[in-house]
């Protein structure tokens, strides 16, 4: 059984949507990650992603871009992300990594799913990998009891969206808007649309698989929004923004802990 | 049949297929894979726009509405077909190998990316689509976007390395001229690959108004099979000048290598001709083994980047290396599938040239034959040289000069020492 599905199980029976918190390793510094990271798992974060920093972020806006590149600069590489992964896997929450796929092409797809199993993982989210051209990744998750998490988009046909739920576990990460990350002011009005076409493709093939959303969410009010229609709410821009702007690391994580008590309202619909 | 002979009374080719000939290789596959190669890495949010584009362009080169309207503007409005010059003083230099220029340099915009330019302008109003947006590196796609986008009335935005409007500033301005929107990236290393990047955020994001116009045979599928169809003219017209000119086919075929349009344009046509051995020669900067190179197929090793499977320049943990070339349109860590197929299967052989080879033969084509050619365009002519002394006299060789070099005046003439201080210390 899938930690990230059973996270979302606890959610669902506490009557609430779980709360998915991203942050790349390496950001602001390889420590600097994980005590962030526990800080979110400590204020009510119910699974963490670690992002892999990839100099060629294609698909996210311009917070995350500043991260990772402070991250690169600063000499992150996969063996950090790995100890990242472990240090936040050992506080007993799902942790996932969420990469563009050519880092863990270069290292070698079942090597890599391999190591992140050791280190504790749940499983990978791949923004730039479809289940088309995954066979590889889907034979190593397999092969490494790792979740598979695919996104679906308001743009993905309901053929697209069979064939992606099919090939997810864990959760299928529904994309609330067309662009890139970064914190938005409202919520896409065709987001429930997705993931109850989602819903419904995953209820046609008899699966059980939660449906997440992303992209955009910055506070607890749309959390809270986002949490009436969706199982998870994902949020990572808003996180980095916290420690980005804040003067002192230790004002940052301040930050980053009152956004999470602010979000773990919102899944709750407390706000 | 000569391109002269096929043409009707107006001028218009009466064989409007040719454009869209393709005989001899079988990639892609249908899902866009040249063997190992290619393939759709990209998000799912533009899956559907790239299912869209691949069933339209199939529809498009078969309906002959498309392809005469292509053909009509490639014909009276880009000026096609190019001319086989042949380069008798410059080919002194080569071994004394007869030296065929194929002179996209003179199409309109001034390079072989209007050929592609057009028809994805073409396909874009198909798609009723209004907007195109590019990314470019040199400038010369921008500026054919640009052109494409005024004359069929599509809003148009470029981006383009912060780097390269530097280095590349008349082509800019040009670009505003035509009523284009510029955006200077600033992000990564300010050059072409970053704005590929920031071109493939604005079309995530704006993908129901707006085609990508993706100006090399790379991205994800269909773009690497269409760019190759709308650029293999080079090829058909050049095998056909040449069996004019000489009789024969060429014993080389040779084209510079960035992200590989102009090269597989040329080469297409060649490949089902065993005899012609086919060359591309790619950015070397300092020398490969400086490590400041665009070299991909000689220096890089296989992976992932802009939503194909490739050769790219990469570090040990699959990070994009950063590039260098003298030559902003070559300036590029990756390099277009189906040429990772043409080399892996030894069809086509891929060398280096440095930035110093390629400015000498910058100056060597200037002083020997009165044509300033692009940069990029001296890599081949490098390269043309050393294929020259190495197939002799007998050896007839045609070379795809892709553009002319006006742009590249300031950097020549920084290269050379002929700004005005140069002319001082004489």
């Amino acid at each position: 059984m899938s930690s990230v599905k059973t996270a979302y199980d606890k959610a669902k029976a506490e009557g609430r949507a779980a709360l998915v918190g991203y942050l790349p390793a390496g950001f602001p510094s390889v420590d600097g990650a994980i005590e962030a990271a526990r800080t979110m798992v400590d204020a009510g974060c119910d699974v963490i992603e670690i992002g892999l920093p990839y100099s060629d972020p294609m698909m996210d806006g311009p917070t995350i871009q500043d991260a990772v590149h402070q991250a690169l600069v600063g000499g992150a590489r996969v063996a950090d992300v790995f100890r990242t992964v472990e240090a936040v896997a050992e506080t007993g929450v799902p942790t996932l990594v969420m990469t563009y796929w050519n880092p863990v092409d270069r290292y070698g797809v079942d090597a890599f799913a391999r190591d992140l199993k050791s280190a504790g993982g749940a499983g990978l989210i791949t923004p730039d990998l479809t289940p088309e051209e995954g066979g590889d990744w889907l034979a190593a998750a397999d092969a490494h009891d790792l979740d598979k998490v695919f996104l679906v988009a308001l743009s993905s046909t309901d053929e697209r969206i069979e064939k992606i739920t099919a090939a997810s576990r864990g959760f299928v990460y529904a994309a609330s808007l067309m662009g890139v990350t970064g914190a938005r002011t409202a919520v896409d009005t065709g987001a429930p649309r997705l993931v109850e076409r989602t819903r419904a493709s995953i209820e046609k093939q008899g699966l059980d698989l939660p449906v997440g959303l992303g992209l955009g969410v910055g506070d607890g009010a749309q959390a809270a929004e986002v949490a009436g229609f969706a199982d998870g709410v994902i949020v990572g821009s808003a996180f980095i923004r916290r420690l980005l702007d804040a003067p002192d690391q230790a004002s940052g994580l301040a930050g980053v802990r009152a956004l999470t008590a602010d979000l773990a309202r919102g899944v709750r619909r407390e706000l | 049949m000569t391109i002269d002979a096929a043409r009707g009374a107006s001028g218009v080719p009466a064989d409007s297929s040719r454009t869209f000939l393709s005989p001899g290789t079988q990639v892609p596959d249908a899902t866009g894979h040249f063997g190992a190669f290619g393939g759709r890495f990209a998000p799912e949010a533009l899956m559907a726009a790239l299912d869209e584009l691949t069933r339209e362009f199939d529809a498009a080169k078969t309906d002959p509405s498309f392809t005469a309207e292509l053909d009509d503007l490639l014909a009276n409005y880009a000026g096609r077909p190019s001319l086989l010059t042949e380069a008798e003083r410059f080919a002194a230099h080569a071994g004394g190998a007869r030296i065929l220029l194929k002179r996209e340099d003179l199409n309109h915009t001034g390079s072989h990316k209007i050929n592609n330019v057009l028809g994805q302008a073409l396909l874009t109003k198909r798609m009723g689509k209004k907007r195109v947006i590019a990314e470019t590196g040199a400038g010369q796609h921008g500026v054919a976007t640009a052109t494409a986008a005024a004359l069929l009335g599509l809003e148009c935005t470029v981006y383009m390395g912060e780097v390269d409007t530097e280095r590349q500033a008349l082509n800019v301005a040009r670009m505003r001229m035509l009523g284009a929107e510029v955006v200077p990236v600033k992000t990564g290393s300010r050059t072409l690959k970053d704005a590929c990047n920031e071109a493939f955020r604005d079309w995530v994001a704006s993908v129901d108004t707006t085609h990508y116009v993706i100006g090399s045979v790379m991205g994800p599928h269909p773009f690497p099979m269409m760019v190759r169809d709308f650029q293999r003219i080079i090829g058909v017209e050049a095998r056909r000048q040449c069996l004019d000119l000489t009789g024969k086919l060429p014993d080389a075929v040779v084209a510079c290598v960035g992200g590989g349009s102009n090269a597989i344009g040329m080469f297409h046509a060649f490949v089902p001709d065993d005899d012609v051995k086919l060359f591309g020669f790619e950015a070397g900067g300092d020398g490969v083994a400086s490590g400041r190179h665009a070299a991909t197929l000689v220096g890089g090793s296989l992976g992932v980047i802009h939503g194909m499977r490739t050769y790219l320049l990469q570090d040990d943990e699959g990070q994009t290396l950063e590039t260098h070339s003298i030559s902003a349109g070559l300036d590029y860590p990756g390099v277009g599938p189906e040429h990772s197929w043409l080399h892996d299967t030894g069809r086509a052989e891929y060398h280096e040239i440095t930035d110093t080879e390629a400015m000498d033969a910058f100056s060597l084509l200037c002083r020997t034959e009165g044509i300033i050619p692009a940069i990029e365009s001296a890599h081949a002519l490098a390269g043309a040289i050393k294929v020259g002394r190495e197939l002799g006299p007998d050896a007839t060789i045609v070379v795809c000069l892709s553009g002319r070099g006006d742009k590249d005046m300031h950097t020549a003439a920084g290269f050379f020492g002929l700004m005005p201080e140069g002319d001082e210390a004489k």
